[in-house]
């Protein structure tokens, strides 16, 4: 029988012919990434007496989570950070305001097709959208990569996810993904593999196969796996580093298989305090909306922001309604910039936050009061999540976000696109 | 092992076990002070050490953030067992010494109820009612986990005996 994506990468990663999903194995990752959230890591790997990392080269880290520091003690993990970075020679480290380390990891090209790479962030698996298997994990685990370069792994169950159809206008991957989580549940996939495939990952740049990956921690997956195709490849060429293609076997064998028709399908929202609480945006079109947030690494792209900027373009957001936008990267806003969609949604009334994650944690901007909704591109809505815990959190598209900012009320986006 | 069962619901994420807002500081005392608190506002005053969390599918998903597990621990709580376990917190829970079982029959066990949990045969005793229903094993090499209190401990021990070299194979 073949194998899945996931079990070739582990055979080739343990130097085996073959790997089946339920082995226990220890993996050396090609690449690691951490973030300003695990700081104490490092307050640990010094209590270790540890004198060095086991490969400064193969560590990306930035200050995402909670920059610029907002209270004394986050400024202090930061300047431990930074004094830990340079002591140890972690040339690919990332400063406030650059991005969030997901968005770097692509945009940099390290992330490659065929790489393992480990990160302590529980949307790590968003990598798969160029062939490599990127798996969330925590900081006791991370210390141990730093320590001794390997960590133990489960090879996983996988399930494979068709895509047919094409994407009709004013749906986007992140409709498609709110879906299959809903059918799926917040459960669906835990411990596996999701492997995505079918005709409509043809119209689906990096960004949108990004956000398919993006969400799937939101159905438990471990990592996840788009289609190869020449979008993959023209994107690692772009980078120029070395890479080398692993897809799965035609036979292998899959825990779940599900297809979706996505030419049916309407913009959806994700609904308090759950995922996979999932409804069209029309069954709640209508509900006032205090705060609208465009940005995080489901959604804080160019592609996001271009299309925010058509459907708020020389409108204004409605009286009411806070425009919060955290771009994913310096990159993209500057490129926002130049293609003046920064300067179209400056003009609608919305506010800039540093590249970064923005609010999304609800750790240092942007907070919800008592009874606020907001309306967000993020990928969790968890009760709590971004400030009080009697707020709440609806999440869509970064079209539906731009029409509800624009209405004052969860909005439909498509009758703005046409 | 014996403890008075704290339960609740299904798809318990990580901002319910321990908020974003009140990861400001990592110490495991302030951090037990919060646990659960958008759940159960009472349930970190009034935890007493070596009682059992309970609750049903996903537990603990959502963040990487390993606070969780360390809140829950600190809280008093000896164990957490539940239908199923997110992914990352089930990682997370050994790395820093916390038992954590899987188990089908959590509906038939009450708030309040007593629990005695027989981890080398996978099995828990319902004290009120006497009945005992089937749970998961804890893994040889999770045990060695928890036996020497975590990742990090485990670790340490391991390079300790590197150091020393002949007591490694």
């Amino acid at each position: 029988m073949g194998m899945t994506f996931a079990e070739k990468i582990f055979a080739k990663k343990t130097g085996r012919a073959a790997a089946r999903a339920g082995e226990i194995v220890s993996v050396r990752p090609d690449v690691v990434m951490t973030l300003d959230a695990d700081a104490e890591i490092i307050i640990r790997f010094e209590e270790l007496g540890l004198p060095r990392v086991w490969d400064p080269a193969r560590i990306v880290c930035a200050l995402d989570h909670y920059g610029p520091a907002s209270t004394r003690r986050s400024a202090d993990l930061h300047r431990r950070m930074r004094l830990f970075a340079e002591a140890q020679g972690i040339e690919r480290f990332f400063e406030v305001g650059e991005g969030l380390t997901h968005q770097i990891m692509l945009e940099r090209g390290y992330a490659l097709p065929g790489m393992f790479i480990v990160g302590t962030d529980s949307h790590t698996p968003s990598y798969g959208c160029v062939g490599a298997l990127s798996c969330g994990v925590g900081a006791s685990d991370m210390l141990s990569i730093w320590a001794t370069g390997e960590l133990w792994f489960q090879v996983p169950r996988s399930a494979r996810i068709v895509l047919d159809g094409a994407l009709p206008p004013g749906v986007f991957a992140k409709d498609v993904i709110l879906e299959v989580i809903r059918s799926f549940t917040a459960s669906g996939c835990t411990y596996m593999s999701a492997e995505f495939t079918g005709s409509a990952l043809a119209d689906m740049p990096m960004a949108e196969r990004f956000v398919l990956c993006n969400l799937s921690t939101e159905m438990g997956v471990k990592s996840t796996w788009v289609e190869v195709d020449e979008t993959t490849r023209a994107f690692a060429d772009r980078h120029g580093g070395a890479y080398g293609i692993v897809a799965p076997d035609p036979d292998a064998d899959y825990a779940a298989l599900k297809r979706f028709d996505v030419s049916a399908l309407a913009p959806m929202l994700a609904c308090p305090h759950r995922v996979d609480n999932v409804h069209p945006v029309a069954a709640m079109a209508g509900a006032p909306v205090h705060q609208a947030f465009l940005g995080t690494c489901a959604s804080g792209r160019f592609e996001d922001l271009a299309v925010a900027a058509k459907i708020l373009g020389g409108r204004h957001a409605a009286p009411g309604v806070r425009l919060l936008i955290a771009p994913a990267s310096r990159a993209v806003l500057r490129r926002a910039m130049e293609a003046g969609h920064a300067q179209a949604l400056i003009d609608a009334g919305g506010v800039f936050l540093p590249p970064g994650c923005g609010p999304c944690a609800g750790i240092h901007e942007g907070l919800l009061g008592q009874g606020e909704r907001c309306v967000s591109t993020a990928n969790r809505n968890f009760r709590g999540r971004m400030g009080n815990p009697d707020s709440e959190i609806y999440l869509g598209s970064a079209a539906t976000v731009a029409a509800s900012a624009l209405t004052g009320v969860i909005t439909d986006p498509r009758p703005y696109l046409a | 092992m014996t403890g008075q069962v704290w339960k609740f619901g299904d798809n318990i994420d990580t901002d319910v076990i321990i908020p974003a807002r009140r990861l400001t500081t990592s110490d495991p005392a302030q951090l037990a002070r919060y646990c659960m608190e958008d759940a159960d506002e009472a349930f970190a005053g009034l935890v007493n050490r070596g009682d059992i969390l309970l609750a049903g599918e996903n537990f603990g998903c959502g963040s990487s953030r390993e606070h969780a597990p360390i809140a829950i621990r600190a809280a008093g709580i000896s164990c957490v067992i539940a239908k199923s376990f997110a992914r990352i917190f089930y990682r997370n829970a050994f790395n820093i010494g916390l038992p954590t079982i899987e188990c089908a029959d959590v509906d038939k066990i009450a708030s309040g109820d007593h629990i005695k949990v027989d981890f080398a045969n996978g099995e828990l005793l319902h004290i009120e009612t006497g009945a005992i229903y089937k749970a998961s094993r804890i893994p040889p090499f999770m045990q060695e986990l928890i036996d020497d209190g975590g990742l990090i401990a485990h670790i340490a021990k391991g390079l300790r005996k590197e150091a020393g070299g002949p007591t490694r194979p």
